[in-house]
């Protein structure tokens, strides 16, 4: 489902006396349906980049990117940004969403975007939302004012209302208490159980022993500092 | 004044006072409105020894009109006796020694501000308007380059725009007179300020002309012109006047004028039309305060 | 203007949602000087149906012009202007007769003013202002004008009973609201829009944004947003373009352009925006 192939990035500073920066290089791996694979490493050995690349938000200097029939390194802006809508789903530590939207309008979203009847789209929405035990109170306010967890949990909801074929999980666990952290736990194995291929970065030890079939060492990739 | 001085000075004018250069000029305005019903045609407007407003417009269009065998009549608001009128008959007495009359059926060319005669018109007849404002878009599109644009686009949405501000405001068509119109399906036009009672008359025998001065327009409906108001399929065009008889000589088919007869406000509708209402009196028709009249 | 055309493309509105699989605007070096001085130079894109575009450059880089060209405001110099018209497929909006492009601008186009002034008619009630381009295509039935003006001030959060005020009574934010129902409410496909939310309040701002996300996932709008607001494209566009001095210096997928930015004045472009 997901291939990656010879995938490097370099960051050039234009500004900064036009530094290039490597920060990745030869990146190789692949996750097939139903298989979730952990991406570890130390902290700046590029995990988040490699998230951000297979996401496409980040351009890959080389290489590719396979997910589906799209190369994400590439494609065209409205390729992956069907990619996206379809098949690739992203529940990121940060929530930017639109101020003063409601935050059952933000989770329903994915689904709006997919043409799902708004109605329906709402009540999945609802659904995960109490799942996620995110006070009723709470579904008509705009979570830009939530506390960090109250916000990481609309983020998974939003990631997971759509049964995306791909997805990219980035320290899902982080700052939830052990119930909620149970009920997302669930939500990824159901994800693998009906044939989502995940890839994640868990510092929870026993979130990703529980849920990794394999682990990628993502400071394999990293290039060796240049002076 | 002596005779001879007052021949000697009307031998002084030109015939209809304007020069044959400036009447030949009118007159090509004239024959390519008549071509293009309802396309407003610019004109050079000559300065005329009376202000604007007062129908410079028309009375140009009269003099390029006028021959020598003509018999003119002018009304003003539907009156042959008011300064305006008076004013205009003679001012071509003078200028061109023309025959003139307050009958409509006599007249060959009748210059009009604000009306159109109840007697029905007839194909060897002229009827000439005097126009203040020829464009029909002015009102909600001030600039002239973009209404020309529009005119000759046919981008008409915009008129209806005003009639929907109408019914928005007031409930119904409240446009009463200048009441827009589409000629031949093409051009919208400004029939000026005539009351909306007479727009259905403008489909008629005569051929109809006018001139705006101050705006340098002329444009022209030849006779028999298809000539439709405009409106809503909701809200269709009404042409309504007073519920009342003329009170002079019980006409129900004219148009009235609302007249104030004392410091008590008692009043009388009485035919826009002076020459129709003497007419129908003459005839012996008499309305609830004929006799007083 | 028959009620013929009217209803014509009322029905054809349905077929919008369906993807066609072909740009519904492309752009193929299209330059605009002034005199010596360069408007834009040489632009090329193709917008493909429901994307969003957005363009940013600071002041002067040329990216209104571009959007008045494409727009059909203004003649370029070179290039063609490409869109996929109902009736005859691609036509070069360039070169076509200055009625069929007036007929675009009224229908398939739509055009939002950064000055609602510059875009309502401010003499005309708010429902006259909505109804115009739905009387310029040939309705004429006063109550069925009234009743989508009706339906279109609800969808812009604009309370029925103002229907009748003008928009001189109105507030900055709901004279954009109205430009913006006003401009949507005869189904276009492609809307430009120049510096949708500049002037307006920040809390007025996100109100919007919201509000104009909502109409081109609904709508399946596609949209071409000119501004040098990098929040209003985060949340609005798909795609941006990148311009200075009259050039594209680049293109790519919104979040991409802004997180991982390529060309040295986009970095610069970026990493100058204060952070909140």
């Amino acid at each position: 489902m997901i291939q990656i192939e010879n995938l490097s990035k370099t960051f050039t500073l234009h500004n900064q006396g036009s530094a290039d920066i490597p920060v990745l290089t030869g990146a190789s791996f692949s996750v097939a349906p139903g298989e979730c694979v952990a991406l570890t490493g130390p902290s700046g050995a590029g995990k988040s980049t490699l998230m951000r690349l297979i996401y496409g938000n980040y351009l890959a200097a080389s290489g590719h990117i396979r997910i589906g029939h799209v190369d994400v390194a590439q494609a065209e802006p409205r390729q992956i940004i069907a990619l996206r809508r379809e098949t690739l789903g992203y529940v990121s530590q940060f929530l930017r969403v639109v101020p003063r939207v409601p935050t059952r309008e933000v989770v329903a979203e994915p689904l709006l975007a997919l043409g799902t009847p708004r109605e329906e789209a709402i009540a999945r929405a609802d659904a995960l939302l109490a799942r996620l035990n995110l006070p009723e109170r709470l579904w008509s306010l705009s979570p830009t004012t939530f506390s960090g967890g109250e916000q990481q949990r609309v983020n998974i909801a939003r990631g997971f209302v759509h049964p995306y074929p791909a997805l990219l999980l980035d320290e899902p666990t982080a700052s939830l208490d052990a119930g909620n952290r149970e009920v997302v736990l669930s939500l990824v194995e159901e994800a693998k159980a009906r044939g989502a291929a995940i890839i994640g970065i868990f510092h929870d030890e026993a979130a990703r022993d529980r849920l990794c079939d394999r682990q990628v060492d993502v400071g394999v990739f990293t290039p060796p500092r240049a002076a | 004044m002596t005779t001879q001085t007052a021949e000697a000075t009307q031998s002084a004018y030109n015939f209809a006072y304007l020069d044959e250069q400036t009447k030949r000029m009118i007159r090509r305005a004239i024959l390519k409105g008549l071509a293009v019903p309802g396309y407003q045609v610019p004109f050079a407007s000559r300065e005329m020894p009376m202000p604007y407003g007062w129908g410079t417009g028309g009375v140009q269009v009269s003099a390029a009109t006028l021959t020598p065998e003509d018999c003119f009549k002018v009304i003003d608001q539907g009156a042959d006796d008011t300064t305006n009128a008076v004013s205009i008959r003679k001012f071509f007495e003078r200028t061109a020694q023309v025959e003139t009359t307050t009958h409509t059926a006599e007249a060959t060319v009748i210059q009009t501000r604000h009306r159109i005669p109840e007697e029905p018109l007839r194909e060897d007849q002229v009827l000439v308007y005097q126009v203040p404002i020829p464009e029909p878009l002015r009102f909600l599109e001030p600039s002239e380059v973009e209404t020309r644009k529009m005119h000759a686009l046919e981008e008409y949405g915009l008129m209806h725009v005003k009639l929907y501000e109408d019914i928005a405001r007031h409930g119904a068509i409240s446009t009463a007179y200048a009441y827009p119109v589409k000629v031949e399906g093409r051009y919208v036009m400004d029939p000026s300020p005539i009351p909306k009672f007479d727009n259905p008359k403008l489909e008629m025998a005569a051929i109809q002309l006018f001139g705006a001065g101050r705006e340098q327009r002329i444009y022209a409906l030849p006779p028999y012109t298809q000539v439709v108001s405009l409106d809503f399929e909701d809200h269709p065009f009404d042409p309504s006047k007073a519920e009342h008889p003329c009170d002079l000589c019980g006409a129900e088919d004219s148009y009235l004028d609302e007249v104030i007869t004392d410091d008590a406000g008692s009043r009388m509708f009485v035919c826009s039309d002076t020459d129709y209402c003497l007419a129908r009196r003459d005839a012996g028709h008499e309305g609830a305060q004929g006799a007083r009249g | 203007m028959s009620g013929k055309v009217f209803a014509e493309f009322s029905q054809d509105f349905s077929k919008n949602l369906g993807g066609t699989p072909q740009p519904l605007l492309q752009v193929e070096g299209l330059s605009k000087f002034y005199g010596a001085r360069r408007g834009c130079a040489d632009v090329s894109f193709d917008l493909w149906p429901g994307e969003v575009m957005g363009i940013v450059g600071e002041s002067g880089s040329g990216k209104t012009t571009l959007l008045n060209c494409l727009a059909g405001h203004l003649a370029p110099d070179t290039g063609r202007v490409l869109f996929d018209t109902r009736a005859n497929g691609m036509q070069d909006t360039v070169t076509m007769s200055e009625p069929e492009r007036r007929m675009l601008g009224r229908t398939d186009w739509a055009f939002v003013h950064q000055h609602a002034s510059d875009g309502l008619r401010m003499n005309v009630s708010a429902g006259g202002n909505v109804g115009e381009r739905l009387m310029a295509v040939g309705a004429r039935n006063y109550g069925d004008i009234r009743e989508r003006a009706i339906d279109w001030l609800g969808r812009v959060e604009i309370a029925a009973e103002r229907i009748d005020d003008r928009p001189t009574a109105f507030s900055g934010g709901m004279r954009q609201r109205l430009q913006i129902a006003r401009n949507l409410v005869t189904g276009p496909r492609l809307v430009f829009m120049d510096e949708p939310t500049g002037g307006l309040d920040v809390s007025v701002q996100a109100r919007l944004l919201d509000l104009l996300r909502g109409l081109v996932r609904e709508m399946g709008l596609s949209a071409i947003i000119v501004t040098h607001d990098l929040a209003v494209v985060r949340l609005l566009a798909d795609r941006l373009m990148v311009m200075k001095d009259g050039q594209v210096v680049e293109t790519g997928l919104t979040d991409q352009v802004l997180d991982d930015p390529q060309h040295g004045y986009t970095q610069l472009l970026v990493s100058s925006v204060l952070q909140v």
